[in-house]
């Protein structure tokens, strides 16, 4: 397969305007991917899929990640005038970074056998903007998969065909693989707790607690 | 009830004498046959006790009814998730009586290895009562075929009257349960607290 | 079965509902919810059947009756933490599970399993191989009607070959034995004997089960021509594993990749003309007399040595941050695991890629104008295990 480079290369000049970037893998698997703009991510799939030198018929995995919210305080030096005089006072400063949630693709070739291309989409955040263009049009592959990710984070995947949850009921309301995720409570009896679950389990006058006072 | 010392004598004679409450006991105890339904990887553990090497028609059990209604014994072997538990439910209300339930594996007690899942119930006991309890992941099919035994032996000891008798002759007793209904977040109710409540452990000072 | 006005009653909602009206040849359609308790759906699987008379004309399967959160559980654990839970994915073949973790792992931490650890990985995943297509071909049988004795058979040949797995690994089904960068412990004295005389009995089994069944008219009539998936739709919704070779593809992870070290060995993919469920069973026992010829060769082979990466850290391991997709030729399928690490102890992101699910995507297209007790032998031809499709 060509360098990833090169096919990013490739793909701004056949769609120009397109959004298309590299994402560097620190682990010694040096799987790079791409990560690719909602908006062409329909197009660039496709284009995957029917290129002569890729010809990535073969949707192996599709995935969901969760990137909650991140805060990160950082402390800034800064001088201000107090009452005259020339001070240097510490400032907290906390820059909010919106979190989203990714959809991971990773494609072969099975008449090529080669890859794998791994590229990914973004959503705009968690809340509502959780739209994602469905790429089951282009491999039925990801028809259950995208359900499953439907399911499990809450991603809605646009022209998906029959798009329900997979794994959990009907009426459930949750996406449980979501990093916020609040389990169902249940730790009325927990023999063996620790950490978290003990915690949890002190709410309740269960066995965890008589053991260990 | 008739002197021992008669019964030997008359057998002895070729005459067999019993009692009817021997004879019921006897008559369940060896033809008890399970309800044909896996859940997880126990119930692989649950046919290799079914196959040749293991052979549980030795017990009389061999015969895997896939019919809860024909059935007189659920073997819950593997793990009831929250989907899964009002299927199960109904399907110890659906068989007639006398039934039993064998909780097969630590994740039918207790949840096992995936007790911390959001949909994995902690316990079949919740819901339904349950005979005899095997542990293990999964138990060898030897603990399935001691778990066999210890029922065979607890049906043995049943009288047809009195406080000892067994649960379906009692009137007051049920032998169906609720059916807990899917929740926006969990299953309701989580428990059926005429059946279970958190075990208490009590020390003696 | 029920009809569909015993199906309001149930519990669960239906996946879909359709109006009651009169079909083509003048009869009603009728809704079949089979499973999640059925004798013939591999565990707790659930389909929902329409059907005009005997034929289906829409099926929808339905999930979850067995989802167990093992990806949640595995993001809130330590790395070597979710190993005996990878066990429990495809209770038939823990050990292959295992080895496709510790693949993905040892990609993304760089470590090297060496020689003989890669030799034994070899040789217990073919033994695994082995007796899951036993078991499957035993099942499947059984669903269509043969009831008891080709399963007795299977499962005879199944304990032998878990007899190994005991005293390799101290458990019959749930091995836990490899480990990033190696295995867990080394070959007990006299399993390598013991494995090769379980592989020379094996093709007398084979030969003999050749014999009671292969030829059957009743096989034949049953599963030719039944259930036929077309090469394109077989690429096009990702399926893998003997089902996808039967449909004439060749493309076997072991060829492909050359993981661990397959291309050391010499051995041919069996590939299919039909796509029929004759062809997916046939594929099996084809795979199995390849099997053999691998562990002919890598009994033979397996040289001495250490059986860990020395690198490899057992306790407060924590890679780098980044990321692995790693995948191996199951014996159902592609099974891979995809692994985010932040560079804590527990991985941010933890996804198994199962091939038994993704290989129901076509189960519909599959059943489409078979009768209903077709579609019980289409989904056992497909090899699915209940722990894997819903984790
Ligand atoms: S107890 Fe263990 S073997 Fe049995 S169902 Fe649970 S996880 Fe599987």
């Amino acid at each position: 397969m060509e360098p990833l480079e090169q096919l990013i290369a490739r793909i701004n000049s056949t769609f120009p305007g397109s959004e298309v970037s590299l994402m560097p893998n620190d682990a010694p698997s040096s799987q790079t991917s791409l990560l690719v703009s909602r908006k062409d991510g329909r197009r660039v799939a496709e284009f995957f899929k029917s290129d002569s030198l890729l010809r990535m018929d073969f949707l192996s995995n599709l995935t969901g990640v969760d990137w909650p919210d991140t805060v990160t305080k950082q402390k800034i030096k800064t001088k201000r005038n107090v009452d005259g005089v020339e001070k240097e006072i510490e400032e907290t400063v906390e820059t909010r970074k919106p979190g989203f949630l990714e959809v991971v693709y990773h494609l072969y070739s099975m008449e090529l056998q080669h890859g794998p291309l791994i590229f990914r989409m973004r959503t705009e955040n968690r809340v509502d903007g959780v739209h994602l263009p469905s790429l089951t049009p282009v491999w039925r592959g990801a028809e259950l998969q995208e359900r499953e990710v439907f399911d499990l984070y809450g991603v809605r995947f646009e022209g998906h065909p029959d798009l329900r949850r997979l794994l959990m009921w009907e009426t459930f309301e949750d996406h449980p693989m979501r990093k916020d995720y609040v389990e169902p409570d249940d730790y009325e009896f927990e023999p063996t707790a620790h950490d978290e679950v003990l915690t949890k389990a002190k709410a309740y006058d269960s066995c965890a607690v008589a053991l260990r006072t | 009830m008739m002197d021992e010392g008669l019964r030997r004598e008359l057998s002895r004679q070729g005459i067999f004498t019993t009692t009817l409450e021997g004879l019921y006991n006897w008559g369940r105890k060896n033809s008890i046959w399970p309800l044909q339904f896996g859940l997880a990887c126990c119930a692989i553990e649950m046919i290799a006790a079914s196959m040749a090497r293991f052979d549980l028609a030795r017990f009389g059990a061999e015969v895997f009814r896939p019919s809860p209604r024909q059935a007189d014994l659920m073997i819950v072997a593997g793990t009831v998730t929250k989907k899964m538990a009002p299927q199960v439910v109904r399907l110890y209300n659906q068989m007639p009586e006398p039934k039993y339930v064998i909780a097969m594996g630590a994740c039918a007690i207790s949840g096992g290895p995936f007790k911390q899942g959001y949909n994995v119930l902690k316990g079949i006991d919740r819901y339904i009562p349950v005979d005899v309890h095997i542990p293990g992941c999964p138990p060898r099919p030897e603990a399935l075929l001691h778990a066999f035994m210890t029922l065979q032996k607890r049906i043995d000891q049943q009288r047809l009257t009195g406080p000892s008798s067994p649960r379906h002759l009692k009137e007051s007793e049920p032998s169906e349960f609720p059916i807990p209904a899917f929740g926006a977040h969990d299953l309701t109710p989580g428990k059926n607290p005429a059946l279970w409540s958190p075990p208490k452990i009590i020390r003696g000072s | 079965m029920s009809t569909s006005h015993l199906q309001l009653e149930a519990q669960t909602e239906p996946a879909f509902r359709v109006e009651r009206r009169p079909a083509v040849e003048g009869g009603d359609l009728l809704e079949v919810s089979m499973g999640p308790q059925h004798p013939s759906t591999h565990g707790v699987f659930r389909m929902d059947v329409v059907l005009d008379g005997e034929r289906i004309v829409k099926l929808k399967p339905v999930f979850g009756y067995l989802h167990r959160n093992h990806e949640k559980i595995a993001e809130n654990s330590t790395y070597l933490g979710s190993m005996p839970y990878t066990d429990r994915l495809d209770y038939f073949c823990s050990l292959t599970n295992n080895w496709a973790y510790a693949l993905t792992i040892e990609k993304l931490a760089g470590l090297q399993a060496p020689e003989r650890a890669e030799y034994i990985r070899v040789i217990t995943a073919e033994l695994t191989r082995l007796q899951n297509h036993v078991c499957l071909i035993g099942f499947l049988l059984q669903d269509m009607g043969a009831s008891g004795t080709p399963l007795m058979y299977a499962f005879r040949e199944r304990e032998a070959i878990l007899d190994l797995f005991e005293s390799l690994t101290g458990a019959r089904m749930m091995c836990n034995y490899m480990r990033f960068g190696g295995c867990r412990v080394d070959l007990p004295a006299g399993w390598l004997e013991q494995a090769s005389r379980v592989v020379d009995r094996f093709p007398r089994f084979l030969e003999e089960f050749d014999r009671l069944i292969s030829g059957n008219e009743i096989l034949a009539a049953r599963t030719q021509g039944v259930g036929v998936l077309p090469r394109e739709l077989a690429i096009n919704a990702s399926i893998t594993g003997p089902v996808l070779r039967a449909s004439g593809v060749n493309y076997d992870i072991r060829k492909v990749d050359k993981y661990g070290i397959y291309d050391r060995f010499a051995f041919r993919v069996p590939l299919g003309d039909h796509g029929d469920v004759y062809d997916r069973y046939m594929i099996r026992v084809l795979e199995m007399h390849e099997s053999l010829a691998i562990l002919r060769q890598a009994i033979r082979d397996i040289p001495p040595g250490p059986i860990m990466d020395p690198k490899a850290k057992i306790r407060g391991f924590k890679p780098k941050a980044g990321e692995a997709y790693g995948r191996i030729e199951s014996p159902k399928g592609e099974l891979g695991f995809y692994v985010i690490s932040d560079g804590s102890p527990n991985p941010h992101r933890y996804r198994v890629r199962p091939p038994s699910l993704i290989n129901l995507t076509v189960l519909e297209d599959m059943c489409l104008g078979q009768t209903v007790a077709d579609s019980v032998i289409i989904l056992g031809s497909i090899d699915i295990v209940l722990g894997e499709v819903d984790r």
